[in-house]
């Protein structure tokens, strides 16, 4: 059931100091899988983030509101929510570029249960990082020397952008083919094991490109590019999936994964 | 979908590409210069060439097609344990009985009848 309740703050800071500022009509989902979006007046502020906006709403309005963040600058991967529809980084999305005629609609990210409100259980989302072998295998003890990686080298050049996922699951939560099949390892997954094929140093690649050639593999993706659209960091999780089918064409031809 | 139907399904693509173009010429063709159903077969019937172009167009689109179906039927209608298997190999059965009865049809000396 769709309920929706007005608040309004007791004391607003802002309007002592500008009168004449504007507020946002802010709706933002309450409750789990079943819920409803609750909505807020918020005041609109210069420079305003759409994290800055929940956290005003729980430490003004309403302080039983559940959402989760870390770093505030865009490094921890932990603020993902649903900004008026499309899944984004609300630490760095800036309410002016995402609010049309002063509103905002804030939900939790797709593709993954809800545990209350905005913040999402992303055990699914990792539990495939696992899936994919996302962990590194080392290949040398701590005794040997440290392995030199040329910036120059081809296989370290492939992954200049791979290596700068966050983890934050917006990508997981925009694709289409998540939303499809539950097995599919998702963007994410399969860009950090695209990460691990490159790496020189790594000794997992027999079992890595088994796993992502299994049911739910990098095969599965229709390459949407859906990812490529809603990463904020610009990164194309598409391109590393492509990759991924290469490498596993090649070493299926070999025999190696027959 | 495992990497070996995967393989298939893009081979079958890759071959395809030329039979298509080639298709499309032939549609073209025989629309702009007003080919009757009785000029068309006069062409095709008893010909060999034609019986392999389109009898390869056929084997590829059943193999492709039925690989297809099996994703759209797990992906869009939920179909899980068998069933998208059973769903492949009946639309790849069917698309290739069907397809080739069309080529015998049009291009053995004298048709089907």
């Amino acid at each position: 059931m769709q309920v929706s309740r007005e608040h309004s703050a007791t004391l607003d800071r802002t309007n002592t100091v500008n009168a004449n500022v504007t507020k946002l009509e802010v709706r933002v989902w309450r409750g789990g899988e079943a819920g409803y979006y609750d909505t807020f007046s918020v005041p609109k502020r210069t420079n305003q983030t759409v994290l800055d906006v929940v956290t005003w709403i729980q430490r003004n309005l309403d302080p039983t509101l559940s959402y989760r963040f870390a770093c505030r600058v865009g490094m921890c991967g932990s603020c993902g929510m649903t900004v008026n529809g499309a899944p984004r980084w609300t630490c760095r999305t800036h309410v002016s570029k995402v609010a049309s005629d002063n509103l905002l609609e804030i939900g939790p990210l797709g593709n993954l249960p809800v545990i209350k409100d905005l913040t999402t259980d992303m055990s699914r989302f990792f539990e495939k990082w696992q899936r994919a072998e996302g962990a590194f295998v080392p290949t040398k003890t701590r005794k040997d020397p440290i392995a030199a990686i040329s910036p120059q080298d081809a296989a370290r050049q492939n992954v200049d952008e791979a290596i700068e996922c966050i983890n934050c699951g917006v990508c997981f939560a925009a694709c289409d083919t998540v939303r499809w099949s539950e097995d599919y390892l998702g963007p994410a997954a399969l860009n950090r094991a695209w990460s691990l094929a490159n790496d020189a140093r790594d000794g997992g690649n027999t079992n890595r490109l088994r796993a992502i050639s299994a049911a739910g593999g990098c095969h599965a993706c229709h390459s949407h590019q859906s990812c490529m659209q809603h990463c904020p960091k610009d990164l194309n999780p598409t391109r590393s999936i492509a990759g991924l089918k290469r490498l596993t064409m090649e070493a299926y031809l070999r025999g190696d994964l027959s | 979908m495992n990497l070996r139907l995967y393989l298939l399904q893009r081979v079958t693509a890759a071959l395809m590409l030329p039979l298509v173009l080639g298709h499309l010429v032939v549609i073209f063709y025989a629309t702009s210069t007003k080919l009757t159903a009785a000029d068309i077969l006069g062409r095709t019937e008893g010909s060999i060439g034609w019986a392999l172009f389109y009898g390869a167009f056929v084997c590829l689109v059943a193999v492709h097609g039925a690989i297809g179906f099996a994703t759209i039927a797990r992906e869009w209608f939920g179909a899980r344990g068998q069933a998208p298997t059973i769903i492949m190999w009946t639309v790849g059965v069917v698309l290739l009985l069907l397809g080739l009865r069309a080529v015998f049809a049009v291009t053995m000396p004298g048709g089907l009848s």
